[in-house]
């Protein structure tokens, strides 16, 4: 719920409500983020995917992980009575990547979070959000053991447009992944801002 | 959304992915999880096999759902409602209620809680409104609550 009831009599509030959607591989730590600044447990829809039905590749990196996320899950966050966030996070299984058409419709912005033992199970979300001109920010989840790459390599890697910001951050940590939202809303708010006022650079 | 062949060399990671260069065909229309997860035969057999009604057209997951004013009277003395129409209305009216929520609270697919929504609205139980699209806000003054409203979490 996201009110406690109104005053008797008294028209509830109807609050604006926003979505950013988390995208990335499988494993990369979709859940964990949006469980990190959720005001509720990340709600979801989960279902054991069997380990044959994936190329062996496809685990490294998440070792003892065994199960993945096959529908969304959600977070809530109430900025104001009357503003409300929601954090989606995009199934990690390519195969559901048609869910997305529903989730993206709409959204403020997106985070496509990287592991550098794997970028390239990144690049399907990267271009989902890049056709779509959805306003994205990538952020690196830093794994111990992975190496900590600058941003500018995983720019280069990803061969990302200037635009959009690249952050190193922790899924784990609530400071971390709300500058990572914050980052998103901002560059949502630069890229209306360019869209508003076209060549004038 | 102008292909300026940027994302060419990521183009690797498409290969396999059903569809992935274009927008879904009409067989594939986005269903949620219907088919995938959950218990789907009882839910739909509580819509009564309608996985659409016309009050419920795209109904976005974060729309928020609003009992009526109107509705203070008893839901469950209506005969008409199923025990999980009862059971969104109460939640309704109890605080609005995004449709993600109304799932998740009763743990139904989307797809049967848009239908039993749509039910809602027809008899003027609830209203839903409808989210507004970022491209459509009025000024920047709602992102930047949203950015002050982060940082102060
Ligand atoms: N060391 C470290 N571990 C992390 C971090 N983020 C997530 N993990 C761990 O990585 C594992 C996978 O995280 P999830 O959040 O479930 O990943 P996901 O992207 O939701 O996975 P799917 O939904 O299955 O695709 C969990 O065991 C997390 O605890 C991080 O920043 N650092
Ligand atoms: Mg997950």
């Amino acid at each position: 719920m996201i009110f406690r009831r109104s005053e008797r009599g008294k028209a509830p509030v109807e609050p604006v409500t926003l979505k950013i959607l988390v995208a990335g591989g499988f494993g990369v730590g979709k859940t964990t983020l949006v469980g990190a600044v959720s005001e509720i447990k990340p709600l979801r829809t989960e279902e054991t995917l069997s380990e044959a039905g994936r190329p062996v590749d496809d685990t490294r990196g998440v070792a003892g992980k065994h199960t993945t996320t096959v529908a969304m899950d959600f977070g809530r966050i109430t900025l104001r009575e009357d503003l409300v966030l929601y954090l989606f996070g995009t199934p990690g299984q390519d195969r559901f990547w048609f869910l997305w058409d529903e989730l993206a419709t709409g959204a403020l912005g997106a985070v496509v979070l990287a592991d550098t033992r794997r970028l390239e199970d990144c690049f399907a979300a990267v271009d989902y959000f890049e056709r779509r001109s959805i306003p994205f920010v990538v952020g690196v989840n830093c794994f111990e053991g992975a190496s900590r790459y600058p941003a500018d390599a995983v720019r280069q890697a990803l061969d990302l447009d200037e635009s959009v910001p690249v952050v190193l951050c922790d899924a784990r940590d609530r400071e971390s992944v709300k500058d990572v939202l914050v980052g998103v809303v901002e560059h949502a708010m630069q890229a209306a801002a360019a869209a508003r006022e076209p060549a004038t650079t | 959304m102008s292909d300026d062949g940027r994302g060419t060399q990521r183009t690797k990671a498409l290969r396999g992915i059903p569809g992935a260069r274009g927008t879904p065909g009409p067989q594939e229309t986005p269903r949620w999880f219907d088919d995938d997860a959950g218990p789907v035969v009882r839910p739909y057999a509580m819509t009564r096999g309608r996985t659409t009604s016309p009050a419920q057209h795209r109904l976005d997951l974060i729309a928020v759902v609003i009992a009526e004013a109107g509705a203070a009277g008893a839901p469950e003395a209506d005969q008409t409602l199923s025990p999980e129409h009862v059971d969104i209305v109460e939640l309704c009216r109890d605080a609005p209620q995004s449709v993600a929520e109304l799932a998740a609270e009763l743990d139904l697919p989307i797809g049967v809680i848009r239908v039993l929504i749509g039910d809602l609205v027809d008899d003027e139980l609830v209203h839903v409104t409808r989210p507004v699209p970022p491209a459509e806000l009025p000024d920047e003054s709602i992102l930047r609550d949203v950015i002050s409203g982060l940082r102060a979490l």
